[in-house]
């Protein structure tokens, strides 16, 4: 197996606040990969850096084996490493359907690509998306009058409709009604194994990462303190600390 | 009737008054031209106001380089542009324009008012658009007062004493007749061509920007071409506006006409808020409403007129603030394609709550 993404000796400081310490992952292509760590760890601010919301003090990121730690935004995504976001994003004055269908791969999209009339397998792909994560009688609804677990499992539906090669997911279970998160996680699993999505997935929910991921990382005080398989991590006393407050 | 022929038949009828307008009521030609002018600078506004979330207060500088540079065109072909500002107010020299030249003139001098407002706007668009909110509303009515101050000083242009277009030859008659068609058709035609935009995927991509410019970009489009590709095509057809709006006025002053941002770049925001911004069709009717409102209060409010406006401008923005269609929309959601409720007919196994 060939790692995906390659993070190395990363350091990001806000100021005087070091965010993340010389933090170094790997996550191999075609897995479920878990980020875990304390409020406060610098889980987010890795996501953000890995995407490029922010420039990195040091180390490097390595996507598919090119370097992405100076790219932009637009242009990181366009490789096809998507996120989502803890505050959930979506176009919320329009349609989940309209929400879907601009969300569609740009990867080789120019501009002139845009000013195409929609096409029907587009839509068709919406609609089996929307319906995938159970939207789809909702998909004429404008996507701000969804609640904000329907937003979510929208979010979800418009990453998976980028078809991108990895998908970083923000905690895709908080503020999720219980009953539904039991769907939501057999949905990331499918949507690794169907659609052949490598994910990387921030949770607070010790059951759901573990019964999700096959490998984890776990963050404290920026620095990385441990990872390996969830019963692992899961069993080790530096996580336990960390988690519980034994500093 | 299906939806299609209603829409034809709509849209046939709306070609015959428009058509006939000129003949029906020949005392208000020249308003009747404004009117459609305004149809274009609301719709060309609503493009990044009201559709892409950008509030311009400065899509007045689009409009008067294409009214600059089209007159300029007309007179350039012929003339020394220098000598024929320069000659103004009691010079020997006169200037004659025959039909052929006139329509030369004309049939290029649009075109290249076009041209260079896109210009401008890709080129002043790189910059400001990076700019959201109100700084971006801010930044660009500076840029309408400081192309104003630009074209006040420059004499070649005329400067402070504004520019007269070519005087049309005789054979062309009733002039605001004329240019009536002109901008009848110019109406006719942004209406047509945003219409078609808004239905591709162009047009979706500005609405996205418009509720989440950071999610746009972070699901790979891009944000910075998308929106200076809007502006440049609202100023492709200000820009034609603006030509047809000088020689129909007959005078360019390069503050009052030209650049007017107190006049134009404020009441094209108005009309589209009026009529309901992010809609195809609310500019259109907040122009139309607009223009009535505007040429009924100069006629029987006259030394209040702006006082009158300024009422509507403050009634409009605390009781309408969606306008006339964002109002109807809320109130009728079927109407316009969108539902409030689940539509529970669908194929889904199950919904999510």
């Amino acid at each position: 197996m060939t790692a995906i993404l390659k993070v190395a000796g990363v350091s990001k400081a806000f100021g005087g606040v070091q965010a993340n310490r010389n933090v170094s992952l790997e996550v191999e292509a075609g897995r479920i990969v878990g980020l875990i760590g304390p409020n406060g760890s610098g889980k987010t601010t890795l996501f953000s850096s890995i995407v490029g919301y922010h420039p990195i003090d040091e180390g490097s990121i390595r996507f598919e084996g090119q370097e992405i730690s100076r790219l932009r935004v637009v242009d990181i995504a366009r490789l096809g490493l998507i996120r989502t976001f803890q505050q959930t994003r979506i176009y919320g004055g329009m349609t989940c359907v309209e929400n879907m269908l601009i969300s569609s791969s740009q990867r080789d999209a120019r501009l002139l690509d845009l000013f195409q009339a929609r096409s029907p397998e587009r839509e068709e792909r919406a609609g089996d998306l929307l319906d995938f994560v159970g939207l789809y009688p909702k998909r004429k609804l404008e996507a701000g009058s969804l609640s904000f677990g329907q937003q979510k499992l929208l979010e979800f539906a418009m990453a998976l409709m980028n078809q991108p090669k990895m998908l970083m997911l923000d905690e895709p279970t908080a503020g999720i009604n219980p009953t539904l998160i039991n769907g939501l996680i057999d949905r990331l699993k499918r949507a690794n194994e169907q659609f052949g999505i490598t994910l990387f997935v921030i949770e607070h929910n010790m059951r759901v990462i573990m019964n999700l991921a096959e490998h984890i990382y776990c963050l404290a005080h920026g620095e990385l303190l441990a990872d390996g398989r969830p019963e692992e991590v899961q069993n080790d006393p530096r996580v336990l600390d960390a988690y519980l407050g034994a500093h | 009737m299906s939806d299609a022929h209603k829409k034809l038949a709509g849209r046939l009828a709306i070609l015959a008054v428009g058509l006939a307008a000129p003949f029906l009521f020949p005392a208000y030609q020249s308003q009747m031209a404004e009117l459609w002018l305004f149809v274009v600078f609301a719709l060309t506004w609503d493009l990044a106001g009201g559709q892409m979330g950008y509030n311009s207060f400065g899509n007045v500088v689009f409009l008067g380089i294409g009214m600059y540079a089209c007159v300029l065109t007309q007179v350039g072909l012929l003339y020394d542009i220098g000598i024929y500002n320069g000659a103004r107010g009691g010079g020997s020299a006169t200037f004659v324009f025959d039909l052929p030249h006139y329509l030369e003139g004309l049939a290029l001098g649009l075109p290249v008012g076009a041209l260079l407002a896109a210009l401008a706007a890709a080129v002043l668009g790189a910059f400001v658009l990076g700019m959201r909110g109100h700084y971006f509303a801010i930044c660009t009515l500076g840029l309408g007062v400081a192309a104003g101050e630009v074209a006040n000083s420059w004499e070649w242009i005329g400067a402070g004493s504004g520019m007269v277009p070519p005087t049309p030859p005789q054979v062309i008659g009733d002039l605001s007749r004329f240019y009536y068609y002109f901008a009848f058709a110019l109406a006719a035609v942004t209406f047509l061509v945003l219409g078609w935009l808004y239905r591709t995927r162009f047009g979706l991509a500005i609405n996205a920007i418009r509720d989440d410019e950071d999610k746009a970009e972070a699901m790979g489009l891009q944000t910075t071409r998308i929106k200076v590709a809007a502006w440049v095509i609202a100023a492709v057809f200000l820009g034609v506006s603006g030509g047809i709006l000088g020689n129909l006025k007959r005078f360019i002053d390069p503050i009052d006409t030209a650049f007017s941002g107190a006049t134009f770049g404020v009441w094209m925001v108005l009309m589209a808020i009026l009529g309901g911004k992010g809609t195809l069709w609310g500019p259109v009717i907040g122009a139309v409403l607009f223009e009535v409102i505007k040429e009924a209060t100069w006629t029987y409010l006259l030394g209040w007129q702006r006082v009158a406006l300024g009422l509507l401008i403050v009634i409009i923005v605390v009781f309408f603030p969606q306008g006339i269609l964002g109002w109807l929309r809320e109130r009728f959601p079927d109407r316009f394609g969108r539902r409030v409720e689940a539509d529970l007919s669908g194929t889904a196994e199950e919904t999510a709550r």
